[in-house]
């Protein structure tokens, strides 16, 4: 029995693996997918750290199923005495440095990566403002939904996060209400939102890993924030340079919201202005809302960070926020009939923006004010670390 | 008491526990509580299970879902774990350094009762308006919005426990420093009592910051300060701190009490002492101490800069070395021995490689930007249950085996054993070797569902079949348990055949005085030594005479009734109170709150008090009545 379950033990590792040579897992969301420079680092480090674990592994169970084996009482018989062995020196000192050397061929790429990619020096420019060289994205966290603010460009958006491939993207990340934790795994290791201070760290996405998951990579909340905790889904949309900045000058084009086109949508358009817009706008701007930025909402790809995006959907998910995500914000704050509710929802499904209206070439003309607006952060961002 | 009455009614027993203050009774008493808990815990397990066995299931609720997680960690840590090696601890720790009970039997008594009901407390949140649901760490931010009451069970209930712990512990250090037998120095101390005082040690120095801690949350929820509120000042990352400058120290104090029950283990069923006992020894130590530096290995991801993640992680890994040597001195023990494949060896055997898995997974986390991806993944949660389970459970499970004789005077099947040891070893591995992978797939723990169309699927069925049969492995143990009680087929002296330390050369059941006359220690493996040399015979190191021991007490049991009650004050205090905080300022007002909290520490206090004006100087045993006693036993043995 004991030599079955060695078996089952071996079994294990080889599987163990074997899963691990083919990469299981998805392009949009495992870690062991890198689709970038941060993540592929991080994976090349577990890598590392798997092959010298692996050999220890396999080191101890030769020895210990060795042991075992040959000191079976059933073939030693009743009578035999075990020599009382105290201890030996040459072995102590043996499994005593063998590991140290070990660790310490994974301590050194360990400390020279925590040091390099908590490197955020350039998001800043000189006088301590955000870097308009720079690609910088202000993420705040609410329970159970995420803002992202682009300082440079003055652009607000929720739920799906657009970056730029083939280049580093800076992050400045707090939670609004409780702690949560941004994840891109995919793209590279998590960071909390704290709610005391700003944490800031950058990720990468190539281009060519972003073509291998449709440019959709999946991020998610990785710390306890409350019952919709795990519905706290939120999409990274990742396009070439060009592409992501014609975004951007689109979506800083929408100044007025967009005006609703069918006769259903206008009246939706009107009960939305009279009761949701308080807490959701619907035009770039106003980063730290109560509720998420809606400007873009037709062009998203889900609804409520984790349903497929249809206008059933989203009927459904107004009718009755609190079934779909439990202890959300949303939950009681309006009071409308089905009818209303059908025509919040056609007019959302057609804000779309515009593609090619907004100017690339203006689009970071305002970054000197975007600089001086975000300065009071980027000084906490110092103080709470990187 | 048990040795000398003959046959008691139920309630002469159930009085002689409820005011006893010897060690092996409170060892049982910890054993059950710490059973009961420790199935709750598993029930709690197996709805987890569950709930996450296909995507999108409804089983659970969200909120429900964080409730039963919340309570599964923390009464498999607080209730279940620690309360389980307390039972082996004071079973087995004085008669290995040949005492006759603890250097402070009230205080252990009090112990047991202050974590006997802080853990009611706890669980009667279940009843009383929903449990706790901001994770076993309730880290603040989400613990001071949680609505309800359900943290304050938690920080009132493990208040309560908590100082249980720190009171045992004093104990056991206290204990083991000064009432070993004339020649069992440091030097001679079986592993079990080393690894007890190290542990009892941390908890002196680990359990502090954990109270503190949750004072500081017991205020802001309940009296309206505000350590953790931002908007007002405070900072949420010291909770962090605190919680895991407690956290990780615990989870020494966990696993070196397992530690020393396999060392115990390997050197009986192999026939042969421990492999370099003193490398063992300064192994546990070292860990002990590094236990305290690298707390920060639970934060890498909070953000602390690159100065502190670096140095956490290089003190983490280097943790790694005593651990591995303790690894590789259990194997060279059994090399060379003979191995007797008993239920509790079998546990043992399996310990190495699961706990050797846990213990590498370990290390990969330590290095601090691969734990970027790790942290708050599925990843950890294999990985702690691989250390926890296959480290302190299977070090729990064998000490059950092994010690039960010593504790009941008769032995578990050991056919049953054997069935419950496969199917949890097959069910733990099922379980949590996948749950690596799913970490590493993307999938964040503490989720109460998932979505289809990720990949998680398939591994997630896995894993609640796996739990599926650790489940009934556990069936199968309390029916093992059951039988061997209802049969009670009585066991004599050193019950295993190759006993090496004291405990063993003890008549069974054990008197309970322990020791007829203090015995003399020549050595490591006291009691071997002495087989070979003496025939079994133990050398007293004093002459028959008198002796004194300490009178029964039921003030234990009021002291902490008094705490109990003290804290359904505490607890509704803030309740609808204009200055309390959101999360419970909504409540309805209880204006009983503050009278019961007066009630609940006037009878507290009122204990306290007197126990410290009535004279209590404990009772002589007389020669006589041990002369009678070693008579008694001589005539069973020659029977």
């Amino acid at each position: 029995m004991k030599n079955r379950w060695m078996n089952a033990k071996w079994f294990g590792l080889i599987t163990l693996l074997a899963v691990f040579a083919s990469g299981c897992g998805k392009n949009h969301l495992s870690t062991l997918k890198p689709a970038g420079e941060v993540g592929q680092e991080q994976f090349n480090l577990m890598l590392l750290s798997i092959i010298i674990m692996v050999f220890v592994v396999i080191v101890v169970s030769i020895i210990f199923t060795v042991a075992i084996v040959k000191s079976r009482r059933k073939n030693l018989g009743e009578d035999f005495e075990p020599r009382d062995v105290a201890g030996n020196h040459t072995l102590e000192i043996i499994w005593t440095t063998i590991p140290i050397l070990l660790l310490i061929i994974l301590a050194v790429p360990t400390i020279y990566l925590t040091f390099k990619q908590a490197d955020t020096q350039a998001m800043e420019n000189e006088e301590g403002g955000v870097n308009s060289e720079e690609t910088v994205i202000n993420v705040t966290a609410n329970q159970y939904w995420w803002e992202f603010e682009y300082p440079n460009e003055g652009v607000v958006t929720s739920q799906e996060l657009v970056v730029p491939t083939d280049k580093k993207v800076y992050f400045n990340l707090k939670g609004a209400d409780v702690k949560h934790s941004f994840w891109v795994p995919a793209a590279g290791g998590k960071l909390d939102t704290n709610v005391d201070g700003i944490n800031s760290f950058y990720l990468e996405f190539n281009d060519e890993d972003a073509q291998n998951s449709n440019r959709l990579f999946y991020g998610k909340c990785a710390e306890l924030c409350g019952p919709s905790h795990a519905l706290m889904d939120f999409k990274v949309k990742a396009l070439p340079e060009e592409e992501y900045d014609q975004w951007l000058a689109d979506m800083k084009n929408i100044e007025e919201p967009v005006q609703a086109s069918a006769e259903d949508a206008a009246e939706g358009q009107e009960i939305f202005n009279n009761s949701c817009i308080g807490c959701h706008a619907v035009t770039p701007t106003g980063a730290e809302a109560q509720g998420p930025n809606l400007t873009n909402f037709g062009d998203r790809d889900l609804i409520a960070g984790y349903m497929e995006h249809n206008e059933e959907n989203l009927v459904n998910w107004i009718k009755d926020p609190e079934s779909y995500k439990p202890d959300n914000n949303m939950t009681g704050q309006y009071d409308l009939t089905d009818e209303e509710i059908d025509a919040v929802a056609a007019y959302l499904m057609e804000l779309k923006i515009e593609e090619g209206a907004g100017d690339v070439e203006t689009l970071r003309e305002s970054a000197e004010e975007g600089a001086e607006g975000s300065e009071e952060e980027s000084s906490e961002s110092e103080e709470g670390g990187n | 008491m048990a040795s000398t009455a003959k046959k008691q009614g139920v309630g002469s027993v159930l009085w002689d526990y409820l005011t006893t203050v010897d060690h092996k009774k409170i060892a049982i008493l910890y054993l059950i509580a710490g059973g009961f808990f420790f199935v709750l815990g598993g029930i709690e397990a197996m709805l987890i299970r569950i709930q996450l066995a296909v995507p999108n299931n409804d089983f659970l609720s969200a909120g429900l879902f964080n409730e039963v997680i919340t309570m599964h960690g923390t009464t498999m840590i607080f209730l279940a774990a620690m309360p389980l090696l307390f039972a082996f601890m004071n079973a087995t720790v004085p008669l290995q350094i040949g005492a006759r009970d603890v250097a402070f039997p009230f205080l252990n008594a009090l112990g047991v009762w202050l974590f006997i009901f802080g853990g009611i407390f706890l669980n009667l949140s279940w009843f009383l308006g929903g449990a706790p649901d901001a994770g076993w760490t309730s880290y603040a931010s989400l613990s001071i919005a949680s609505a309800g009451h359900g943290i304050d069970f938690y920080a009132l209930g493990l208040q309560i426990t908590g100082a249980g712990t720190l009171i045992s512990g004093i104990n056991f250090v206290t204990t083991i420093i000064n009432m070993r037998a004339p020649g069992m120095t440091y030097m001679r101390m079986p592993l079990m009592t080393w690894t007890t005082l190290v542990a009892s040690v941390l908890i002196v120095f680990a359990f502090p910051p954990l109270t503190i801690g949750i004072f500081l949350l017991m205020f802001d929820r309940m009296f309206g300060s505000s350590f953790f509120l931002v908007e007002t000042g405070g900072n949420t990352i010291i909770w962090e701190h605190l919680f895991w400058i407690f956290g990780h120290p615990e989870v020494y104090i966990l696993i070196l009490p397992a530690f020393g029950i396999f060392s115990e283990i390997f050197s009986t069923f192999s026939r042969k002492r421990l492999f370099g006992y003193s490398a063992m020894v300064f192994a546990t130590v070292l860990i002990g101490f590094f236990g305290f530096m690298v707390w920060a290995h639970h934060m890498f991801t909070v953000g602390l800069g690159p100065t502190a993640n670096a140095i956490f992680a290089v003190a983490t890994m280097a943790i790694a070395v005593p651990t591995g040597i303790k690894i590789f001195n259990w194997v060279a023990t059994v090399w060379g021995g003979s191995i007797e494949f008993t239920t509790p060896m079998l546990y043992a055997l399996a310990f190495i490689p699961s706990f050797t898995m846990g213990g590498v997974t370990g290390v990969m986390q330590a290095a601090a930007p691969a734990d970027y991806q790790y942290h708050d993944s599925y990843f950890i949660v294999a990985h702690f249950h691989y250390v926890i389970v296959g480290g302190v459970v299977f070090g729990l499970l064998a000490g059950l085996h092994y010690y039960w004789p010593l504790m009941f005077g008769n032995m578990l099947s050991e056919k049953l054993g054997k069935i419950t040891f496969v199917l949890f070893v097959i069910g733990f591995h099922t379980t949590f070797l996948i749950q690596h992978f799913l970490g590493l797939w993307g999938m964040p723990r503490r989720v109460f569902t998932y979505l289809d169309g990720q990949g998680y699927n398939t591994a997630n069925i896995v894993s609640s079949i796996g739990a599926l049969l650790m489940a009934i492995a556990v069936i199968i143990l309390v029916i093992n348990i059951i039988m061997t009680l209802a049969k009670n087929q009585r066991v004599g002296r050193d019950p295993w055949g190759d006993g090496r330390t004291l405990e063993w050369s003890l008549p069974l059941p054990v008197p309970y005085y322990n020791f007829a006359q203090t015995p003399l220690v020549r050595g490591l493996d006291a009691y071997w030594i002495e087989k070979k040399a003496n025939n079994g015979k133990m050398m007293p190191a004093e002459s028959l005479e008198d002796f004194h021991m300490p009178n029964n007490s039921f003030i234990p049991f009021v002291l902490s009734f008094g705490l109990f009650v003290a804290a359904f004050g505490a607890l509704y205090f803030a309740s609808g109170k204009e200055w309390a905080i959101d999360a419970v300022a909504d409540l309805p007002q209880h204006p009983w709150a503050l009278w019961v909290l007066i009630l609940g520490l006037a009878i507290t206090f009122g204990s306290m008090i007197t126990r410290s004006l009535k004279d209590d100087l404990g009772y002589y045993v007389t020669k006589e009545e041990v002369l009678r006693d070693l008579e008694e036993e001589e005539q069973r043995r020659e029977n």
